[in-house]
């Protein structure tokens, strides 16, 4: 038996910290990063007669969300999810339950497949605990500390129907919702500070058959871990089911660092939460027109922009690199830089990592084109050719158009002709004999990492003016 | 206090009086009694000494002191108050002092009156004789042997003791109007949502009210003037603006439709002899005053009991749980978090308290939601269709507030079910969300005070201080 005889069906709940300025139901700020316990007030606490009121931003990024998801937006209700925790102000949480702001829609991964989208509803986070001492668990620990300035933040969570088959799709799905996100300034997407938190549901069955008992896995803190702990948790299932055993539904703990699942609560303990409808707030009822006001100030999404650069761009939308900024007006010059004849991948590549800064719309596309056009007839190298477009920027800035050829020139930079570049990677040979021993003899690990280091001891020598595949490829000839 | 607020206000606010000699009186004659009736928790004689200075000087200086300039006023002490203890009357709030005032308290102090201190109730304010207690029962100014009534019962009887002309309580099922009438004062339960509840303990969300007691009806309709009004801190608050409602007291009932709620008038609610017959002798009051008097049923009404002791320990049992050792007040240490909190609820909450918690919980409980607390609903529903109808035939509805007069201390302390029955005439005003208002009528063969309900469509408080002050005159 063998995994390719089995599918993987995957259902993910992602927490998106919404960007707004304050919490979802009181002034206090929303702000990551604050000393503990300073971003509070009586409601974030829960103290005894404060009240929430909901924040009216929230409900707009949740409507934006919605329409960029392809939702229906509809009335909702908030309820209470009773609980005991002690990061948990009042002891329950305020959410939307039966009722939720967004319902059935749709998100495309940069491959083509749509992915459903169950629902998305608004709801407080919770505070931090930091168990210290003992095991650093709750229940093993010396004492605890709270932090309630996440207390009340509000989140988005947005809950996928099980469309996706493997780590990979899954994490296109995060990455691709993220980048909507951060599109329509919904959230900044951290995953690194907790703003955006993955849930997985997983279960395996053979294709065609109804779908298996299926665990949630939480503490998938990176798109690294939702990788490793869908595969991991695939692997789990399968070996449990060929060995003749039944997987049990319940929540499974991911760790990182030993790289495996254990076991959390199981269906049958698992709490009844008392929901009931929040009496101190009312229904939500948006108005159309404001829902519409919305959606007409909704910014390009971007997977739109990849298809129009892709297009501009004589490519296959898959083939541009991964538009995650939001366009700051870089688009437009990626465009008009094309259409002067700019090499388009090179064009794309900067406008993704090299001008998704504030001001970067200042640069005119012809400058741009200029630029790669040094960069393509091998006038410079890409490393290069960063730097000055760096300086072409704050030029640009300050209202200048520069010149990339004299940019290019007042930084030292000019192409090695053939025969330097051969005289110097020969120096370097030299001076390494024993290293060049080991390329030769042409183990290809070795010869990998071997090549990093000649590669760099020859931009040493040459002040980084070499160009770096230049290099390789003389390394190759003289190998033989 | 022999003197009414309004006449306080109008001699403080003219330079006649002086705050600080109104709130002498007061702390005199709460030294001089309340060692016997424990209406108040605490007396703030300090800090109200030094408000009543700065009334004054302001009088001196020539502003605008407010509406209830240098009135001493009593609070329950499930309001919040910002640095003044604020207990529920219960362990487990134990040196708890608020960060923030309740916008009830905010705006009385904004209209000129003087907070003189925070008085008892039944812990979170369940039950109806503030015999519920961690500091001790209250007893009824009118007969100490007598208790004032509840939950309001130190607010009620701040009044009735003339500690104070003005006192606010709340009002989840008829915490205002039951220790009102027992205590002979009149007491308001406003339109759900017309005074915020932004720091106001709460016991059950949807059912909460903050009113006031005060010896007269218009006493009682310039301290709803002041705090009524939408709030931003309220999400339930009512935007509609508020017109004062002292001007409509004098405008007498000639015209006006009353019906005396037939339900609540049978002999199968239990209500006392003596009480009927002060409802009766009411409802010729206002027959003889120019009112058109007829029978009027409100049939779901019976039920409302039931519905009530479904809904309020549900929301109680949800708003209770954040007393859990961990933010504030009690806290008994124990090994681990889960236990800490069993101990400290153990240990904090008195037994009435836990007793709703736990019909809270199982009414919310997975498979038991839909026959308990969604039934009750829908019985709340019913309630309010029927009131609804009613207001189509008459203006103003009539009935009595409390089944008996006081009752004795420890009478009813050992049966939940009859202490629950005291609030069959109050709490459908609760589910349906309106305002009702009791007015003292005579007394009972006990010689205790007796007090009749007028009830209202949402909004209509001016109404009900309007025919409510005929009531008052007609007796005088």
């Amino acid at each position: 038996m063998s995994e390719t005889t089995w599918e993987t069906v995957i259902g993910l709940e992602v927490h998106a910290e919404l960007a707004t300025r304050t919490k979802l139901f009181s002034g206090a700020l929303n702000h990551f990063g604050s000393e503990p316990n300073t971003n509070v007030d009586p409601v974030s606490l829960g103290l005894p007669g404060s009240l929430p009121v909901l924040n009216r931003t929230a409900v707009e990024l949740a409507i934006r969300v919605g329409l960029a998801l392809h939702c229906e937006i509809r009335p909702s209700v908030f309820a209470r999810k009773n609980y005991f925790y002690p990061d948990m102000p009042k002891d329950f949480q305020i959410s939307q339950y039966d009722q939720p702001i967004d319902l059935g829609g749709w998100l495309e991964l940069p491959e083509g497949k749509r992915i459903g989208i169950t629902r998305a509803h608004l709801e407080e986070d919770t505070g931090k605990n930091t168990h210290v001492g003992g095991s650093g668990r709750i229940g093993g620990a010396d004492y605890s500390l709270i932090d309630y300035n996440r207390a009340g933040v509000p989140l988005l969570e947005i809950v996928s129907e099980p469309d996706l088959r493997s780590a990979d799709e899954a994490r296109a799905y995060v990455e691709e919702l993220r980048a909507i996100l951060v599109a329509i300034g919904a959230s900044d997407g951290k995953m690194e500070e907790g703003s955006l938190r993955v849930d997985c549901n997983v279960s395996v069955r053979r294709p065609g058959e109804p779908f298996g008992t299926r665990c949630e896995i939480k503490n998938v803190n990176s798109l690294r871990s939702l990788g490793r702990a869908v595969d991991y948790e695939t692997r789990r299932q399968i070996d449990l089911i060929e060995a003749g055993e039944k997987i049990r539904q319940e929540t499974r703990h991911w760790d990182e660092n030993a790289g495996r699942t254990t076991a959390g609560r199981s269906k049958e303990n698992s709490e009844d939460y008392r929901y009931f409808p929040e009496p101190d707030l009312v229904p939500v009822v948006p108005d159309p027109a404001w829902i519409e006001e919305i959606r007409a100030a909704l910014p390009r999404l971007p997977a739109e922009r990849r298809h129009d650069l892709a297009m501009a761009a004589g490519l296959a939308s898959t083939d541009t690199p991964v538009i995650v900024a939001v366009d700051r007006g870089a688009d437009a010059m990626a465009l008009e830089a094309i259409a002067a004849g700019a090499d388009a991948v090179r064009v794309l590549t900067h406008i993704e990592h090299n001008l998704a800064v504030e001001g970067a719309d200042a640069l005119g596309g012809s400058t741009l084109a200029a630029l790669v056009a040094m960069e393509t007839s091998g006038a410079l190298t890409a490393t290069q050719a960063k730097t000055v477009l760096a300086e072409l920027v704050t030029l640009a800035a300050s209202g200048v158009q520069g010149d990339p050829a004299a940019v290019a020139a007042a930084k030292g930079f000019e192409a090695m002709d053939t025969g330097a570049l051969d005289a110097a990677v020969d120096a370097v040979i030299a001076a390494n004999a024993e290293e060049w021993e080991r390329f030769k003899a042409g183990d290809p690990k070795e010869r990998g990492k071997l090549t990093g280091f000649f590669v760099g001891q020859v931009m040493k020598s040459t002040k980084g003016q070499a160009d770096g595949k230049a290099v390789t490829a003389v390394l190759l000839s003289r190998a033989g | 206090m022999s003197a009414t607020a309004v006449d306080i206000a109008a001699d403080v606010r003219a330079g006649r009086r002086s705050a600080l000699d109104v709130v002498e009186v007061a702390l005199a004659a709460i030294a001089a009694r309340d060692g016997e009736l424990n209406a108040f928790n605490t007396v703030t004689a300090d800090q109200a000494r030094a408000a009543a200075a700065g009334i004054d000087a302001r009088v001196v200086a020539g502003e605008d002191v407010g509406p209830l300039a240098g009135v001493p006023v009593a609070l329950k002490d499930n309001l919040c108050t910002r640095g003044v203890p604020t207990t529920c009357s219960s362990k487990i709030l134990a040196g708890w002092k608020p960060p923030y005032d309740a916008t009830v308290v905010g705006r009385l102090l904004a209209a000129g009156a003087i907070m003189v201190g925070k008085t008892n109730l039944d812990e979170f304010a369940m039950g109806s004789s503030t015999e519920n207690s961690a500091f001790g029962p209250t007893r009824n100014p009118h007969d100490p042997t007598k208790v004032p009534g509840g939950s309001s019962g130190g607010s009620a009887a701040a009044v009735a003791a003339g500690f104070v002309p003005l006192s606010l309580g709340s009002d989840t099922g008829g915490s205002i109007r039951q220790p009102a009438a027992l205590c002979g004062v009149v007491g308001l339960k406003p339109t759900y949502g017309r005074v915020s509840r932004y720091g106001l303990v709460a016991f059950a969300s949807s059912l909460d009210q903050i009113g006031p007691f005060a010896a007269t009806v218009a006493d009682a309709a310039a301290c709803y003037d002041a705090i009524a009004g939408w709030d931003a801190f309220d999400s339930t608050s009512i935007p509609e603006p508020l017109e004062p409602t002292s001007a409509a007291l004098g405008r007498g009932v000639q015209g006006l439709r009353v019906g005396v709620v037939s339900e609540m008038t049978s002999d199968a609610m239990g209500i006392a002899p003596d009480v009927l017959a002060r409802v009766r002798e009411a409802a010729d009051a206002l027959a003889a005053a120019g009112a058109t008097v007829t029978e009027v049923s409100i049939p779901a009404c019976v039920y409302g009991l039931s519905a009530y002791y479904l809904i309020a320990p549900a929301e109680a049992s949800s708003n209770l749980a954040r007393f859990d050792g961990v933010r504030f007040g009690l806290r008994v240490d124990a090994p681990t978090t889960a236990e800490m909190q069993r101990a400290t609820r153990t240990a904090g909450f008195g037994p009435e308290v836990k007793r709703r918690i736990m019909l809270g919980t199982y009414a919310l409980s997975a498979g038991y939601y839909d026959a308990y607390y969604g039934k009750a609903q829908r019985v709340r529903r019913l309630i309010l269709e029927d009131f609804e109808r009613a207001y189509g035939e008459v203006d103003v509805l009539l009935s009595p507030t409390s089944p008996t007069t006081a009752f004795p201390l420890g009478a009813k302390t050992t049966d939940p079910l009859t202490m629950y029955l005291n609030d069959v005439c109050t709490i459908p005003s609760n589910l349906a969300g309106h305002p009702a208002l009791s007015v003292p009528f005579g007394t009972g063969s006990d010689g205790l005070p007796v007090g009749v309900q007028l009830m209202g469509p949402a909004l209509s408080e001016a109404l009900l201080f309007q025919v409510g002050a005929v009531l008052e005159a007609s007796r005088s």
